[in-house]
């Protein structure tokens, strides 16, 4: 290695970024060798993004240095760090569509008022040449695929003599063959000389294309480590940790009735990609089902095929003796389902008021006569914000809540119907911990009350405290139900798609 | 000194300010205007604002400029609440008045009371139909309806015109306007000897149901969590499509009011001029009006009312009557501006 000849490409010592109460880098030491590619891995919300925007000048840290080539300096902006050499692409990219590749290339970076688009169009050319980036120059960005476009991101970030190059999350938006080629012009990068960060919780893709790897959670570094001498059950497990929730699971075991019941379900991405194959499950009354896996497994698509907005394309589902395939929002509701989604915007609007958005489930039981009965509406809602303690007044639109408030209205207005069903989706993601105790103790309650639970989430550890079973979702398909007392190798391995051997669902659905 | 916008929300009591400080900063822009031709702008916004309001006579002309802007507004405020973007109420208007003329230029064996329903009912089902095309072109096939509605106006004053020029035209004067409709179909003065009729009252009772609709019933609800968060909306089992369906086509019905309002209260006859731009003024009215019936209402007055000074000012003054067109833009631009102010602001350091 030639870490001993040269300094390191970037060196992050000791950083500190608070955001109000929550610490997302907590002192963190992060080092990237001239010439590596090196992963950032973490959960959502670890802290990954967050390192990489101070790096990038995006954010101020509260504390701690950044070296250069071993020299200290100061990031104030983008502009400070495309200065020194460093070059970010995230996963929104910042092109104009109806410009030419050329175009989008130089833009913001043409010497005063002179545009010889002719020569920037060759010098576009030859860097994508340089590195093995496929792209027409003169094609329209409109006309590009998701994974051509960013190619042109990364050929901006070379065009402006980066030599450090974050990626953040690159493959999140990109098919697999498009991966691929992805992985094929990093390596042509690496031996150009080039350093990248690659930020990622897809274990496959961190062993496939990396040398070293950096582990985050909950915004302090775990360890680093060189790719070939660990295993994905190892990133992992350093990715999960133990559990650290408060709340208990009162020793209760569930009864025998399924009240969900998925056959075979299948669903299809945004994008038309198969998202969700043949997924069987069970959940009983009394059992709160976790769904775990790293984020982009399908879990999304599975959750709004249950909440009814995505199209189920085979399989069926049965809610409480209701057969809800495809039956919309409002037969889903109909048949005992709640649904606490992935995205609190997707399920109140902004800009409608707390009682307003209570009642709009349900808005047949505030009719009195063809007119709204605010009066109820009103009650309603003063009744459920002192039983949820939720700290706002009826008629605060709902975008003036902070997110864990926003959150109490959505369980609010799910939990007291008492659905026998619930789905619920990434439900403390971004509340403090105050909030997310609190959510967890609904959950564990409507658990007791005989619920059939099936929880969504990426953070491991609210799965493990929560749920009666786990399933592990990769690519689509489950890879095994287990204990959530399983020692977690096993469920590093399943999380990175090894299967395990485990008894079908159907049989014990008798 | 370094100015920054800063996303933050505005206090409550600053959203009935808004129109307020809209036409206060329109003033003072358009006072500039006023001194370059020449005029003195305190003589000229007296005539523009006070004026009218002085005489009954011009205080009834004010009522009637206003009755048309009070459909317009209504049409605009309903479709715009409701999530669909109508630019398409002037050719809605026309529509309106076409089927208003087809039907009472054949009324003279009829009542008012069958022919004047029927002349309502034609104009809301014309300026309906006008609006049903890009309504299902949103709803089917995702295509934006500013762009259809808004290109639809010129068709709709097409057609009028090729009827003007064609079957409809007046074979004594050979001038592309519209036979008369009979007597029993002209809209009842409600002031003897002045132009203040029906299409007033017609108006009002419009500004009422659509209030009611947007407040109290459930599908006014719907209608502003379809227009606010169509997915949220979806999420909560309200049928989206069916929902912006009923929004645009109510919003079409009532442009088409504004269009029998002008045939049966004002011209009695057909012209390609009925609607003269009233439609594109009600987005000015519905926007000033901040998107709710009472504030509707007074914006159609105060438009209403610039539009009835501007001939008093260019008549006193010697001011070009365009004046009160430049300030009816102004001030869309200018409410426009304000209404970010409910969401940012902006701070000095």
């Amino acid at each position: 290695m030639t870490e001993s000849i040269s300094p390191p490409a970037v060196e992050m010592r000791g950083i500190v970024k608070r955001f109000g109460p929550v610490i997302a880098n907590n002192h963190v030491d992060f080092t990237l060798e001239q010439g590596e590619i090196h992963a950032l891995l973490g959960e959502n919300g670890a802290g990954k993004t967050t390192l990489m925007r101070i790096l990038y000048g995006l954010y101020h840290p509260d504390a701690g240095e950044i070296r250069i080539k071993g020299q200290p300096v100061v990031i104030h902006s983008p502009k400070d760090a495309i200065a020194h050499g460093i070059g970010m692409v995230t996963q929104h990219f910042a092109l104009a569509a109806p410009l030419t590749v050329a175009e989008n290339v130089v833009l913001g970076y043409t010497d005063g008022f002179r545009l010889d688009l002719p020569a920037a169009s060759q010098k576009v050319l030859d860097a994508a040449r340089r590195f093995g980036i496929e792209v027409d120059p003169n094609a329209r960005v409109k006309d590009l695929s998701v994974g051509q476009r960013q190619r042109v991101e990364i050929l901006k970030a070379l065009y402006r003599q980066a030599d450090v190059l974050i990626l953040d999350e690159p493959t999140a938006v990109l098919t697999p063959q498009e991966v691929e080629q992805l992985f094929e012009g990093l390596r042509r990068m690496q031996s150009q000389g080039l350093s990248v960060v690659f930020i990622s919780h897809k274990l496959h893709e961190v062993m496939a294309i990396t040398d070293r790897v950096t582990v985050l959670r909950q915004g302090e570094v775990i360890g680093t480590v060189r790719t070939q001498e660990t295993t994905p059950a190892e990133l992992a497990r350093m990715m999960v940790g133990r559990p650290t929730f408060g709340v208990s699971k009162p020793d209760t075991s569930p009864r025998d009735d399924v009240l969900l019941r998925l056959e075979k379900v299948a669903a299809l991405d945004s994008r038309g990609l198969p998202a969700v194959k043949d997924v069987t499950l069970h959940v009983r009354a009394g059992e709160i089902l976790g769904l775990a896996g790293v984020s982009g497994n399908g879990q999304r698509e599975l959750a709004q095929v249950l909440e009814g907005v995505r199209r189920c394309t085979g399989g069926y589902i049965v809610a409480n003796g209701h057969d809800i395939t495809n039956a919309g929002p409002r037969k889903v509701m109909a048949a005992g389902v709640g649904r606490i989604p992935e995205d609190r915007h997707e399920s109140v609007v902004l800009d409608l008021t707390v009682a307003q958005n209570m009642a709009l489930e349900h808005l047949d039981a505030y009719t009195r006569g063809g007119v709204l009965d605010k009066k109820r509406m009103r009650a309603h809602a003063e009744q459920l914000i002192e039983a949820y303690q939720i700290k706002a007044r009826p008629d605060d639109p709902i975008r003036t809540l902070s997110g864990g408030n926003m959150q109490k209205v959505i369980l609010a207005r799910v939990l007291e119907r008492n659905p026998s069903v619930i789905i619920v989706a990434q439900p403390t993601r971004g509340l403090d911990v105050g909030a997310t105790e609190y959510v967890h103790q609904k959950l564990v309650e409507q658990r007791e009350r005989g619920a059939a639970i099936l929880l969504i989430s990426e953070d491991l550890d609210e799965i493990l405290t929560l749920s009666d079973r786990v399933a592990v979702m990769y690519e689509g398909e489950i890879m095994g139900i287990v204990p959530p007392d399983v020692d977690l190798e096993t469920l590093g391995l399943l999380m990175s798609g090894v299967r395990i051997a485990n008894e079908p669902e159907n049989t014990e659905a008798a | 000194m370094k100015l920054r916008i800063e996303k933050s929300p505005a206090p409550v009591w600053f959203r009935p300010l808004i129109p307020l400080l809209a036409i206060l900063f329109t003033i003072l822009i358009t006072s500039v205007l006023v001194i370059l031709v020449g005029a003195n702008p305190f003589h000229a916004f007296y005539y523009f604002l006070i004026d009218p309001l002085s005489s009954r006579v011009s205080f009834i002309e004010v009522l009637v400029k206003s009755t048309p802007l009070l459909l317009t507004g209504a049409a605009v405020t309903f479709a715009f609440v409701g999530g669909f973007w109508n630019i398409g109420a002037e050719g809605q208007m026309l529509m309106g008045a076409t089927a208003a003329t087809a039907i009472g230029i054949h009324m003279h064996a009829a009542p008012p009371w069958v022919a004047i329903p029927l002349m309502l009912a034609g104009g809301f089902a014309a300026g309906m139909a006008w609006v049903l095309i890009p309504a299902l072109m949103r709803v089917k096939l995702h295509i934006d309806e500013v762009v259809t509605t808004l290109l639809l106006n010129a068709v709709a004053l097409l057609i009028v015109s090729a009827i003007l020029n064609g079957p409809w035209r007046d074979p004594v004067s050979q001038w592309p306007q519209s036979p008369e409709i009979a007597a029993s179909a002209i809209f009842p003065k409600l002031i003897p000897r002045t132009r203040l009729h029906l299409g007033f009252l017609i108006a009002l009772a419009v500004i009422l149901i659509v209030w009611f609709i947007l407040t109290r019933t459930p599908f006014g609800l719907k209608m502003k969590a379809v227009g606010l968060g169509p997915q949220a909306a979806r999420f909560a089992g309200i049928n989206v499509d069916r929902t912006l369906l009923i929004s645009a086509l109510v919003s079409g019905g009532i442009a088409g009011l504004a269009g029998v309002n002008e045939v049966a209260g004002i011209h009695y006859h057909l012209i390609d001029a009925i609607a003269g731009g009233q439609g594109y003024t009600g987005i000015i009215v519905a926007t000033l009006g901040g998107l709710n019936a009472w504030g509707v209402t007074l914006a159609a007055f105060f438009i209403g009312l610039i539009d009835t000074g501007s001939q008093t000012v260019s008549r006193a003054l010697g001011v070009p009557i365009y004046l009160g067109d430049v300030i009816q833009a102004t001030l869309l631009l200018t409410t426009l501006a304000f209404l970010l102010f409910q969401r940012y602001r902006i701070r000095i350091r």
